[in-house]
């Protein structure tokens, strides 16, 4: 992974003291709130309905052990005993302090961590594929790209005040695990018919009050020209982008606005321009970068024989394993998805547990999945039953990847002080309801995604099955959308018709289900026979 | 009836105006009648109050005071996800209170 050098240290560690002044002036009355606010969320903290958020940038969601145990650190000693990992692949710490922020940044900073740009009107934290590296169907490691534009876009004048946040995604396969065109900037790398990278470009996508999928404005940008590219895209929005109306700022509306077609037509008339400035990344600098993400030195000559011979083992397996693109390695998934717990939550003690197996078992690599669940990424199918016991030990062997219980949730009315419902409580029941494993494996691929404000967060738009609460006259109310998908093939889910109560929404889910496997044929996922038949079999079963 | 919350600027703790000062806990609150306003830019000034905001407050069951909006019993209860965490961590029913 990417090594902070001397200067970036240097950044880091003068950002920490200038919040450190800054906390120090609010706290002694020398600064309003009005004046304190921006300054506080350019540094990741928020005011939420408890207490103060800290969310902490986890670039493209790859950890190594010795942060995770940091974050354990701060969970145990600033917070709660707790983190829970955001569908950005971030961190976000529920219990902060003010008078401790500067305390928490000035640790995170030791282990080449911060919470810059994780709020505001900025280039948020760039997301990735978190199989980035160890993929068997993947072009090439994206978070080299990533980690070069997270750089070149930190802090650059030019988007320092964007009219809205931007947020940027990035993969290198066919399959799209980083929910890619609901991002305001999607970038997949593909080869040309010559055999170079590059980058097929997609802008204009994201969720919120306002959804869109991102529309493909650029079949082929070669790779040594994608900052010139993305400078084009940000230009084009920063200089259109109504900044009167906080509902039209997002990129998203400009593209939508002026066409796709006259938005990418500005865009490449921007592009040449910014090509003849020479502002793209050197090649010595990409090979520099590349070179942190060369992969680990994975051994030859190992078995591909897992010993199923434990059935709990063999059916965690079967459910939580990724194929690898070393022979004899897997991509573990662990499941934050505990029934009854709460999606993305995770103790200091099982950071600790994850962190320990990480450096013994997975070249000291970690991930984040926008799902909210973390990835080991290169275990050694041998290693598999010992990982799976010490998951198993620190509660985090559950078998539910994809599946009905492996629930996107926001924080919700629960945390936020944005959201109008809880979303967690909804997500719980809906786990309890199908907790039986052998049902969840019975619906098989089932995405349910749960957002307790039009905010979106929980990604309710991509929902094979998604609900959104909304406050109605002070009540909870839950409206069920059907049909979204976050994946290779993006829909926007559409809502069904009347809200439900806590109880109603989730017996809602439960006859779409039933719909389902009396409707499917062979092979088909819910997403597929709910395209297939349409929405009123549903919507039939559900009000009729 | 009227009351005023808020947050403790250093901690991040969630307050309720008492008539002479801040509490934890909403049992605490009074009815600030048209007085809000001024109260809430005099202990702004003071740093004893961050981002206050007036709110309509009614009584409980039992005659305490209780939010009117869900929202605000969230806050002065704590998430009912985690009633652990809550104020009441040994009342099992405190849930309740909120919904």
């Amino acid at each position: 992974m990417y090594r902070y050098d001397k200067y970036d240290q240097a950044v880091v560690d003068a950002r920490v003291d200038e919040f450190r002044d800054q906390t120090a002036r609010r706290l002694a009355g020398q600064m309003t709130e009005d004046q304190f606010k921006p300054l506080r969320l350019k540094n990741g903290l928020y005011l939420q309905l408890h207490a103060y958020m800290l969310r902490v940038a986890i670039p493209y969601g790859t950890l190594n052990s010795t942060q995770m145990r940091k974050l354990a650190h701060i969970a145990r000693t600033y917070d709660r005993g707790y983190g829970h990992f955001t569908t950005r692949q971030n961190i976000q710490y529920h219990w902060i302090k003010l008078q401790d922020a500067p305390d928490i940044l000035a640790e995170l900073a030791t282990v080449e961590m911060h919470a810059i740009q994780t709020s505001g009107e900025s280039i948020r934290n760039i997301s990735a594929d978190q199989y980035a590296g160890a993929a068997a169907d993947e072009i090439e490691d994206p978070r080299a790209w990533a980690e070069l534009i997270r750089q070149a876009t930190t802090f650059h004048p030019e988007f320092s005040y964007l009219p809205r946040k931007f947020k940027i995604a990035l993969i290198a396969s066919p399959t799209d695990r980083a929910a890619l065109r609901w991002h305001d900037l999607a970038l997949r790398i593909v080869r040309n018919e010559a055999g170079e990278p590059g980058f097929e470009v997609f802008a204009g996508g994201g969720m919120g009050r306002t959804p869109f999928i991102a529309y493909p404005i650029r079949a082929f940008c070669p790779a040594e020209q994608i900052f010139s590219y993305i400078q084009a895209v940000l230009r084009v929005w920063n200089s259109h982008a109504r900044r009167d109306n906080i509902h039209k700022q997002r990129m998203k509306i400009l593209v939508h606005d002026l066409g796709h077609e006259e938005f990418t037509r500005q865009v490449e008339e921007a592009f040449a321009h910014i090509l003849t400035l020479g502002t793209d990344f050197p090649r010595a600098e990409y090979e520099r970068i590349a070179a942190y993400f060369a992969p680990p030195p994975f051994e030859t000559g190992l078995s591909e024989e897992i010993d199923r011979s434990d059935p709990d083992f063999a059916l965690w397996v079967d459910r939580q394993i990724a194929p690898h693109k070393a022979p004899g390695y897997a991509i573990v998934n662990v499941s934050l998805k505990r029934i009854g717990g709460i999606g993305g939550d995770i103790t200091a003690e099982q950071m600790d547990a994850v962190a320990d197996l990480a450096e013994r078992y997975s070249f000291d690599d970690i991930r984040v999945s926008h799902a909210q669940n973390l990835v080991l990424p290169h275990v050694r199918k041998q290693d598999l039953y010992a990982v799976w016991q010490a998951l198993d030990a620190a509660g985090l062997a559950d078998v539910n990847l994809d599946l009905v219980t492996d629930i996107i949730a926001c924080p919700g009315l629960d945390y936020c002080s944005l959201a109008n419902a809880r979303s967690i409580p909804i997500a719980q029941k809906i786990a309890q309801r199908f907790a039986d494993p052998a049902r969840q494996l019975e619906l098989g691929e089932l995405k349910i995604k749960i957002s307790g404000c039009i905010n979106a967060c929980g990604h309710h738009h991509a929902g094979h099955i998604g609900i959104l609460g909304v406050d109605r006259k002070g009540t909870e109310n839950y409206q069920l959308l059907l049909g979204g998908s976050g994946a290779e093939d993006t829909s926007l889910a559409k809502i069904t018709g009347p809200g439900f109560d806590e109880n109603g929404i989730v017996d809602a889910v439960e006859k779409a289900t039933d719909v389902y496997l009396r409707e499917r044929t062979e092979g088909e996922r819910f997403l597929d026979t709910y395209r297939r038949i349409g929405v009123e079999p549903f919507k039939e079963a559900i009000y009729g | 009836m009227n009351i005023l919350t808020g947050n403790d600027l250093a901690t991040g703790d969630v307050i309720w105006w008492t008539g002479e000062g801040w509490s934890r806990h909403v049992e605490d609150a009074v009815d600030v009648g048209d007085q809000g306003e001024s109260i809430l830019e005099a202990e702004t000034a003071a740093r004893r109050v961050n981002s206050g905001y007036q709110i309509a407050g009614e009584r409980d069951a039992q005659g305490k005071v209780r939010p009117a909006h869900i929202k605000d019993r969230i806050r002065a209860l704590g998430p009912t996800v985690r009633l652990d965490l809550s104020l009441k961590p040994a009342d099992p029913s405190v849930g309740n209170w909120v919904i």
